[in-house]
C-alpha cells in the first residue's frame, strides 16, 4: 500500500521587536551574556507585572490580517499554566480562546495550481528562558524568557513534504517583507512543531492517530523529520499496527525522532485569563489602520511582474527574494512602459549587477548603482547609443564610482560612433596597415572580421559594428 | 494630632522628623515587638528621618506626607528590605525592588518604619496563619487583630506609625481595622498600583490604608493613587484632592442596607451598633433604605472559588529554583519539597482548591461559573447604586474573635469576610470605620461602598460620622 501523509504545522516566529512582550526589557538577547537582559518582569519576582507591548500586538494583527484571517477585535491574553525550570513564573501568558486571528489561509503552488492551506489560529505570547546542561548542572539563561513570540497554527492541509517546504518559506519570506520577525532560524527565531499521520494515498479524511514533533529549528530539519516520520509510520502501518499518539523529539539534526511521552500523559495546562492585563479590545479604525499599512506580498509581485512586465517566474523568483531587491527593481523599471525594456533591466539587475556584488560580497544596500541608472542604461542600450559591451563597461563603472549612466558615457566618450564620415578614416587606417590582410579578403572571408575588429579596437568598442562593417565592404570590394 | 497637621510642623521645621521616627522605632521595638507586629523594624529610618529634617533645613519641601512615620505590610516589596510576605518560604528574600505604593509614599516624605506582619501572602483573617507566629491585638492581646493585614491593624491601633499601607483582596484591611478599631479603606480596582505588590489574587488584590481618620486615610490615598505605567490595570483618570475637598454634611445622600447582611450569624450588639450609626445619617437627613440582594449569599463561594484559582497560578514561581531553600538537586523533588517544608498549611490548602478548581473537567463546574456569578453580581451591584450613593452594613460579623478560636473552624473562619468579599468581587471602594463597642468591649466597624472610583463620596460620608460625634 502507499501512503501519504498528512500534515499540520505549529510555527512559532521571535516578534521584531526592540524590547520583550511584557516587559522593558531589550528583546535582542542572541549571544549576550546570560542573564543579563532580565528586570523584575522578566524573572517572574514577586510582585512584577506584566504590561503588553503594543508593537508586537501590532505585527501579530498584520500578519493575521496578512494571512486572511479574521480578527478577535475582542481578544485577551490567558495563563497557560505548567512547571519548568525555564519557566520563571511557573506560567506562561499565551492566548487561549480568543487568539488575536483565527480562520485564515496562505497558497502554496501544486503543479501550477494554487492549493489553500488553512490557518486555524494566529496568537501571541511569550518564550521561555534557555535550559543549558553543564555536566550534572542545569543552568538557567533567563535572557530569552518574555521575549515576544507569533505563533501560527495550520489545519491539518499538508499532504505532501513539498507543501509544507514551500508554506514554511513563504511565510518565511512574508513575515521578512512585512518587519513582522526577521525569521532566522540559526537565531531560533523561527521554530516548527509537526503534527503529523499517515493514510492511503488518495483517501480521505484523518488517521486516528496523530504524532507530535516539537522543537524542529529550520527548515532543513523539518524536511528531514517528515522523512523520517514517512518511514517510520509507514512500517508500523504495513505491520498491521497502529503508530502510538505521542509527542516526539529530535535525536539530532538528521530528523530521527525519538519518543518523549504518551499523549495521555498530556499537562493540563489549567487556562485562565490573564488577571494582570486587561482584555483587548480593537476598533475597526484600528485594524484598517494596520491593513493600510500591508505591503504588497512576494508572491503577488511575482504574477504581477509576469503580467505586467513579462518577466519569467525564475527570474521573478530571484528578484522578490527579498523586499529591498523587489523594491529596487520596482524603482528601476517605474515608468517603463516596454516589456522588453522591463525584462532587459530585471536581466542586467540578477546579471551583471548581482555578479559585480556577488564577487564582493555586498548587498544592495551598499551598491553605489541607483536603480534609475540602471534604466538609463537599458534604454542607451535599446536605442543603440551603448552596445552591450560598452554597456557592461558603463555599468561597472557606475558600480565602482557611482554617478549617472550619462555623464559616464559623455565623460568616458563611450558612446557607440555611427556617424561613417568619423568612421571612414579610422577605416582607411586599418585598411593602410594591414594590406596583406586586405589583398587576401577576396578569398578569406575571416579577413573582414579581423579589419573590423581592428577598427573595434581602435574606437575602443565605440563603432558601431554595421557601420563599420558597410564601409569596409564598399572600400573591399 | 492629624497627618497633615504633624507633616506642617515638620515642613516648618517646628517638629524633626527625627524625633518622631525615633519615638515611633522605640514603639516599634517594645510594644511593637509584643504584639508580635513587625517581621522587620526597619532601624535605617532615622538616617531617613534625617534627610528629610535636612531638606526642611536646607527650604526644600519633603512633601505631604514629610517625615510621617508609617509602616508597611510585609507583602509589598521594599527595595533592599528583607520582604517576606509572612511565610517561610520567603524567610530571606531581600526586594530588590521597590512597589510603586511604596515609592509614592517615600517621595512624598514618608518615613517606613516597619514591615508588618501578616497571614502569609495575605492568605487568611486572623493573621493565624503567619509563619512567623501570630500578631496581638493591643486592646485585648488574647484576641486576633483581624487578618490578613493583622500586624499593620494592631500596629496602627498601639499607635506605631501613623499609617499604616495593608493590602485588600477580600477584606484583608478593613475587617482588621474593624477588629482594632481604627479607619480602614480599600481603594476601586485599578485606582492604586499594584506594581510590587506580592500577589494573592490579581482580580482582587489592592493596596489599602489603615489609619486614625478619614482624613488621614483621605490624604494618604491622594498620594497613592493614578496610573502606573508598571500596572496596566490602573486607569489613567485624575485624582481628586479627596481630604481637601471633605464634606461634612450627608443631607440627601441616599444609602442601601441589603437585608442579607442582617442573616444569621451576625452577633446581636454589632446589629445594634450599625443600626444606631446608620440613625445617625438617617437624623442628618441621609435617606437609609433596605433592599434586598438575594446573590450576597454567594458571594463567599464564588470568592473561595475565584480567589484560591488565582492564588494556585501565582504561586507557582515559588518553585525552589529562585526563591528560598534549595534543599534538594533534582528539579521534580526540590519542587515538591520545598513547597511542602515552607509553605504554610493554609497556603497548600488554597494552592489545592484552586488547582481542583481551574483542572480540566472541573473548571466548568468551579472556575468558570463562579466567573459567570462574579459578572452578575458586579452587575447588581452597578444597579444598586443607579438609585443609591453607598451601601452600607457591618464590616464584620463579629468583633474580634479569641487565638485559637477558629483555626478549627476554617468555614467559619471564612465567614468572617462574608460582607467585604463584594467590594473585592465588583471592583468597588469600600471603607470600614469604627462604630462603637460589641461583645466583650471591642469595637465594631461600620462599613460603606462606593461604586467604582467614587472614593470622594465614601470618604465624605465616613468623614461626617467620625466629625459628628
Amino acid at each position: 500500500m502507499t501512503y501519504e501523509p498528512v500534515i499540520g504545522l505549529e510555527i512559532h516566529l521571535q516578534v521584531k521587536t526592540k524590547t520583550k512582550m511584557f516587559s522593558r526589557v531589550r528583546a535582542d538577547y542572541f549571544n549576550h551574556e546570560p542573564n543579563t537582559f532580565v528586570d523584575p518582569v522578566t524573572l517572574g519576582l514577586p510582585g512584577a507585572l506584566p504590561v503588553p507591548n503594543r508593537l508586537a500586538v501590532r505585527k501579530c494583527i498584520r500578519l493575521a490580517l496578512t494571512l486572511d484571517c479574521s480578527i478577535n477585535m475582542h481578544s485577551k491574553f490567558d495563563r497557560k499554566n505548567y512547571f519548568y525550570p525555564d519557566l520563571p513564573k511557573g506560567y506562561q501568558i499565551s492566548q487561549y480562546d480568543l487568539p488575536i486571528g483565527y480562520e485564515g489561509f496562505m497558497e502554496v503552488d501544486v503543479d501550477g495550481d494554487d492549493r489553500r492551506i488553512r490557518i486555524r489560529r494566529i496568537h501571541l505570547e511569550e518564550d521561555t528562558g534557555k535550559s543549558m546542561h553543564d555536566g550534572d548542572l542545569t543552568l538557567l539563561d533567563f535572557n530569552k524568557a518574555g521575549v515576544p513570540l507569533i505563533e501560527v497554527v495550520t489545519e491539518p492541509d499538508f499532504v505532501s513534504v513539498d507543501e509544507v517546504l514551500q508554506f514554511a518559506k513563504r511565510l518565511r519570506q512574508t513575515v521578512r517583507y512585512l518587519d513582522i520577525s526577521d525569521a532566522d532560524m540559526e537565531k531560533g527565531q523561527m521554530r516548527f512543531e509537526l503534527n503529523m499521520s499517515l493514510r492511503e494515498a488518495g483517501s480521505d479524511g484523518l488517521p486516528d492517530y496523530k504524532v507530535e514533533v516539537k522543537n524542529i529549528g529550520s527548515i532543513s530539519v523539518l524536511e528531514k523529520v517528515i522523512a523520517f516520520e514517512t518511514k517510520r509510520q509507514a512500517a508500523i502501518l504495513a505491520g498491521g499496527k497502529t503508530p502510538l499518539q505521542e509527542t516526539r523529539g529530535l535525536r539530532d539534526m538528521t530528523g530521527e525522532t525519538v519518543a518523549q511521552r504518551l499523549k495521555e500523559d498530556a499537562d493540563d495546562y489549567r487556562y485562565f485569563p490573564e488577571p494582570d492585563i486587561p482584555p483587548l479590545q480593537f476598533d475597526e479604525h484600528y485594524i484598517e489602520e494596520i491593513r493600510s499599512e500591508l505591503t504588497e506580498l512576494p508572491q503577488h509581485k511575482k504574477s504581477r511582474y509576469f503580467n505586467d512586465f513579462g518577466i519569467e517566474p525564475d527570474t521573478a523568483e530571484v528578484i522578490i527574494a527579498s523586499r529591498k531587491r523587489a523594491e529596487w527593481f520596482e524603482q528601476a523599471v517605474t515608468g517603463v512602459s516596454e516589456k522588453k525594456t522591463a525584462k532587459e533591466i530585471a536581466k542586467w539587475m540578477i546579471g551583471d549587477l548581482f555578479g559585480l556584488m556577488k564577487a564582493d560580497r555586498i548587498g544592495l544596500s551598499q551598491v553605489k548603482v541607483a536603480p534609475e541608472q540602471l534604466r538609463s542604461l537599458v534604454v542607451m542600450l535599446q536605442s543603440g547609443r551603448l552596445s552591450g559591451t560598452l554597456a557592461k563597461q558603463v555599468l561597472e563603472r557606475m558600480y565602482r564610482e557611482g554617478g549617472t549612466a550619462e555623464e559616464i558615457v559623455e565623460r568616458e566618450g563611450l558612446e557607440v560612433v555611427s556617424d561613417e564620415s568619423a568612421l571612414e578614416s579610422v577605416v582607411d587606417a586599418v585598411i593602410a596597415a594591414n594590406p596583406k590582410v586586405v589583398a587576401d579578403a577576396a578569398k578569406n572571408p575571416n579577413a573582414v572580421k579581423f579589419l573590423l575588429g581592428q577598427v573595434m579596437r581602435e574606437t575602443k568598442g565605440s563603432a558601431d559594428p554595421k557601420s563599420v562593417d558597410r564601409i569596409l565592404q564598399k572600400r573591399l570590394s | 494630632m492629624t497627618i497633615s497637621e504633624t507633616a506642617a510642623k515638620i515642613r516648618s521645621g517646628e517638629l524633626k522628623a527625627v524625633d518622631l521616627a525615633a519615638e515611633h522605632l522605640k514603639a516599634a521595638h517594645t510594644t511593637g515587638k509584643e504584639l508580635n507586629a513587625f517581621i522587620t523594624v526597619i532601624d535605617q529610618a532615622i538616617e531617613r528621618a534625617k534627610q528629610i529634617d535636612e531638606m526642611v533645613a536646607r527650604g526644600e519641601d519633603p512633601g505631604v506626607l514629610a517625615g510621617i512615620p508609617c509602616t508597611v505590610k510585609d507583602v509589598i516589596m521594599t527595595k533592599d528590605i528583607r520582604t517576606t510576605a509572612s511565610s517561610r518560604l520567603l524567610e530571606n528574600f531581600i526586594a530588590p525592588y521597590s512597589a510603586t505604593a511604596v515609592e509614592r509614599i517615600e517621595a512624598a516624605g514618608a518615613v517606613i518604619i516597619g514591615k508588618t506582619n501578616s497571614d502569609p501572602f495575605a492568605f487568611g483573617g486572623s493573621g493565624e496563619n503567619s509563619g512567623f507566629g501570630p500578631a496581638l491585638n493591643p486592646l485585648d492581646r488574647e484576641r486576633v487583630p483581624g487578618g490578613s493585614s493583622s500586624g499593620a491593624a494592631a500596629a496602627q491601633a498601639a499607635g506605631i506609625g501613623m499609617f499604616a499601607l495593608g493590602t485588600d483582596t477580600g477584606g484583608s484591611v478593613r475587617q482588621p481595622s474593624a477588629f482594632v478599631g481604627v479607619t480602614g479603606f480599600k481603594p476601586t480596582y485599578g485606582r492604586n498600583s499594584r506594581y510590587g505588590l506580592i500577589a494573592m489574587a490579581s482580580s482582587f488584590d489592592t493596596v489599602g490604608v489603615l489609619g486614625n481618620s478619614v482624613e488621614d486615610v483621605a490624604l494618604v490615598e491622594e498620594v497613592l493613587a493614578g496610573k502606573d505605567s508598571n500596572d496596566a490595570t490602573t486607569y489613567d483618570m485624575p485624582v481628586p484632592a479627596y481630604s481637601r475637598d471633605l464634606k461634612e454634611s450627608v443631607s440627601g445622600l441616599r444609602i442601601a442596607v441589603p437585608e442579607e447582611y442582617f442573616s444569621e450569624g451576625i452577633e446581636p450588639l454589632v446589629e445594634q451598633r450599625v443600626e444606631e450609626a446608620l440613625e445617625k445619617y438617617r437624623k442628618a437627613g441621609a435617606t437609609v433604605e433596605r433592599v434586598s440582594l438575594p446573590i450576597l449569599k454567594y458571594a463567599i463561594a464564588m470568592y473561595y472559588v475565584l480567589v484560591p484559582s488565582e492564588i494556585s497560578s501565582n504561586m507557582a514561581r515559588y518553585d525552589g529554583v529562585r526563591f528560598g531553600h534549595k534543599d534538594f538537586a533534582d528539579y521534580d523533588e526540590n519542587l515538591r519539597k520545598t513547597r511542602g517544608a515552607y509553605m504554610e498549611d493554609e497556603v497548600k490548602r488554597r494552592v489545592m482548591i484552586g488547582t481542583y478548581a481551574l483542572s480540566a473537567g472541573y473548571a466548568d463546574q468551579f472556575y468558570n461559573t463562579a466567573l459567570k456569578v462574579r459578572v452578575k453580581l458586579t452587575k447588581e451591584i452597578e444597579t444598586v447604586f443607579k438609585s443609591y450613593d453607598l451601601i452600607a452594613g457591618p464590616t464584620a460579623p463579629s468583633v474580634a474573635f479569641k487565638l485559637g478560636e477558629l483555626v478549627n473552624n476554617l468555614l467559619q473562619m471564612y465567614l468572617s469576610d462574608i460582607y467585604t468579599v463584594t467590594a473585592n468581587l465588583t471592583g468597588c471602594p469600600a471603607i470600614s470605620i469604627p462604630c462603637g463597642m460589641g461583645a466583650g468591649d471591642m469595637p465594631v466597624g461600620l462599613q460603606l461602598m462606593a461604586k467604582r472610583f467614587d472614593e470622594q463620596t465614601l470618604f465624605n460620608a465616613a468623614h461626617f460620622y467620625q466629625t459628628s460625634r
